[in-house]
């Protein structure tokens, strides 16, 4: 029963750190642009793929890594000028709109190149699995959450340590005074995507060993990133992450305790809980206080 | 003089939309009429949800769902009458937007798009998981058709019929709702919910009344459904069905009168069409295309005619207007 409980902690710590990476993005993106990403998802399957390809083209996985990465952040890039950037200043609910019409182009283009096939990505290191007391840890798992940490300390130290950091939060803050010092809302926006293309498709390669990658698992890895980032609070970048951490930990004990099949529905009750009860989220409330 | 002429040209079009399929009587036309005229239904409910109340809901499809089972759930598990299973079918999708309503439409619109979202996939996973009840992914076939005693609706033509004089009645009923007190209040509420909620209006019981007839029509709709199609499974209540009925909603023109109807014919032609047109442009091309260009055309829109094609009503309306001066 230990061990069990230990293997669940392990593959909950897995799936948590996927979560968190895109409840990263998500939060990100949102505080910086004011728009909910729900094609977050779409971008992080495409650069998984892409990396697929360019791997079966004979690259190193490295290579084939940070090329579509770059593919994906110049993809998300255009997209950004192609439509967020036409309707600057629209309501929520437009831009929302927009970017599930976003996805779903998105998800078509996958299927249209890749099919409907499950593909798999190498793991980084030894694919043996680690045996920590009883229980086996597959090291890709590491990965996973170092990728997660690795990004939430480089958002922290750009957003409080950098000058660009700094400009992006004043523009948050305030859009018209940030203007008025010559910070550019329409550059700071585009990048917000850049940044959001590439950091998905880094964690589409993470996942990649251990998870299999099909062209219509965008959606419901969005839609966890989602629940992810309002557990911890929409707009809290460190409640992203123990928002990720929870939903992951959730999923693993009750699929692994009480029933595999009701995976997803839980995390949906969780959404509903959560918005019900705190919409503010975890953290959203303590940081309220202290302003 | 223009408001008269407007108002029967507007009769005339729909006794037109009416009696046009009847004189061509195809079951094509009859299917895709139906599919039109219970898309309207459920566009119309979300139209006064989006344009009146300013909330968005991603979880229309599940409403829409929960009726659809629970008429085909009562008529072959219990044998229930399907008149009075068809009046579960309405009331229980209600219940259902009252609780989750009630909390929720204290946030913000985002929030309630997650919630709503959020409830859609729960709803979608529980038609699949459901087991013998639901059928599981396989669905339930063998559902009877709408009937009173002996007086059974099996044909398409009577069933175009019965379903179009029902989105007449709701047509009627939503000019009346949007006139009466409530209605005036609910416009109140998208011009400015702060003067609003100063004029004494309560802005959260009002969005939840919305929010919960918005429901009772998809679930008269998915109830309407089930008997007309017999056999339902899991696939047409998804995430993406739920986007279709916004999609439709902002196509025809938020808050406007014909912008429910116009919005789901337009969609579902759109569909139809894409279906038709793109392998014969693009050899040997299957539904990703489709999918590609529905995503591609929903983007546009919303950036060049974020306010819908209710311009196009205008434009028709005036047309409308002259033609009928000049008789």
């Amino acid at each position: 029963m230990g061990e069990q409980l230990l293997q669940l902690l392990f593959s909950g710590l897995t799936l948590g750190g996927i979560y968190s990476v895109i409840a990263l993005v998500l939060v990100i993106t949102y505080k910086i642009t004011g728009i909910l990403n729900l094609a977050l998802g779409e971008f992080l399957v495409l650069g998984a793929l892409l990396t697929v390809t360019f791997k079966t083209m004979g690259m190193p996985l490295i290579a084939a890594s940070l090329l579509a990465m770059l593919a994906v952040a110049l993809i998300a890039g255009a997209l950004e000028r192609l439509t967020v950037n036409k309707v600057r200043g629209a309501s929520g609910l437009t831009m929302l709109i927009i970017t599930i019409g976003i996805a779903i182009a998105l998800r078509g283009l996958a299927l249209l190149i890749w099919g409907t096939d499950t593909y798999s990505l190498p793991a980084f290191t030894s694919s043996k699995s680690i045996i920590a007391g009883g229980a086996a840890l597959n090291p890709q798992s590491i990965w996973v959450l170092l990728l997660a940490g690795i990004t939430l300390i480089g958002v922290n130290l750009f957003f409080g340590r950098t000058y660009w950091g700094k400009a992006v939060t004043a523009s948050v803050l305030s859009p018209t005074g940030a203007r008025l010092q010559g910070i550019n809302l329409s550059t700071i926006s585009l990048a917000a995507f850049i940044f959001s293309g590439a950091l998905a498709t880094a964690a589409g390669i993470c996942i990649g060993p251990v998870t299999m990658i099909t062209y219509d698992m965008g959606f419901m890895l969005g839609v966890k990133g989602f629940i992810a980032a309002t557990i911890g609070g929409l707009g809290s970048v460190s409640g992203a992450v123990i928002g990720g951490l929870i939903l992951g930990l959730l999923e693993a004990y009750s699929s692994g305790l009480i029933s595999s099949g009701l995976n997803d529905a839980i995390s949906i009750i969780i959404l509903l809980a959560v918005l019900m009860i705190r919409p503010e989220g975890i953290l959203g409330a303590i940081r309220t206080r202290r302003v | 003089m223009g408001k008269l002429n407007f108002k029967y040209s507007g009769a005339f079009m729909m006794l037109a939309l009416l009696i046009i399929p009847l004189l061509l009587n195809s079951n094509y036309i009859f299917g895709t009429m139906i599919v039109i005229g219970l898309y309207t239904i459920i566009v119309q409910g979300l139209g006064i949800l989006m344009g009146y109340a300013g909330q968005v809901s991603f979880g229309h499809a599940a409403f829409f769902g929960l009726g659809a089972y629970t008429a085909a759930i009562l008529t072959t598990r219990f044998h229930w009458p399907s008149l009075a299973a068809l009046i579960v079918a309405i009331v229980l999708p209600g219940i259902v937007a009252a609780i989750i309503g009630r909390q929720t439409l204290k946030l913000r619109e985002l929030y309630l798009a997650l919630a709503t979202l959020g409830f859609g996939i729960f709803i979608h996973i529980v038609f699949t998981e459901g087991g013998e009840i639901t059928g599981g992914p396989s669905g339930i076939s063998g559902i009877p058709h709408l009937g009173i005693g002996r007086f059974v609706l099996s044909g398409d033509r009577e069933f175009y019929i019965l379903v179009w004089l029902i989105l007449v009645l709701v047509l009627i009923g939503i000019r009346n709702l949007v006139r009466s007190r409530s209605g005036r209040a609910l416009c109140a509420i998208r011009e400015s919910e702060y003067a609003a909620e100063n004029a004494g209006i309560d802005c959260v019981h009002l969005k939840w009344q919305a929010f919960i007839f918005s429901a009772l029509l998809a679930g008269l709709a998915g109830g309407l459904y089930a008997f007309y199609v017999t056999f339902i499974s899991p696939s047409p209540f998804t995430f993406h069905a739920s986007v279709q009925f916004v999609l439709m909603a902002v196509i025809g023109g938020l808050g406007t009168f014909w912008g429910p109807l116009l919005g789901a014919a337009v969609v579902v032609a759109l569909s139809e069409i894409l279906k038709e047109l793109v392998p014969l442009i693009i050899p040997g091309a299957g539904g990703e295309y489709q999918i590609i260009i529905y995503g591609i055309i929903l983007v546009t829109l919303m950036i060049y005619r974020p306010q819908g094609l209710s311009s196009i009503g205008q434009i028709l309306r005036k047309l409308s207007a002259t033609a009928v001066k000049h008789h």
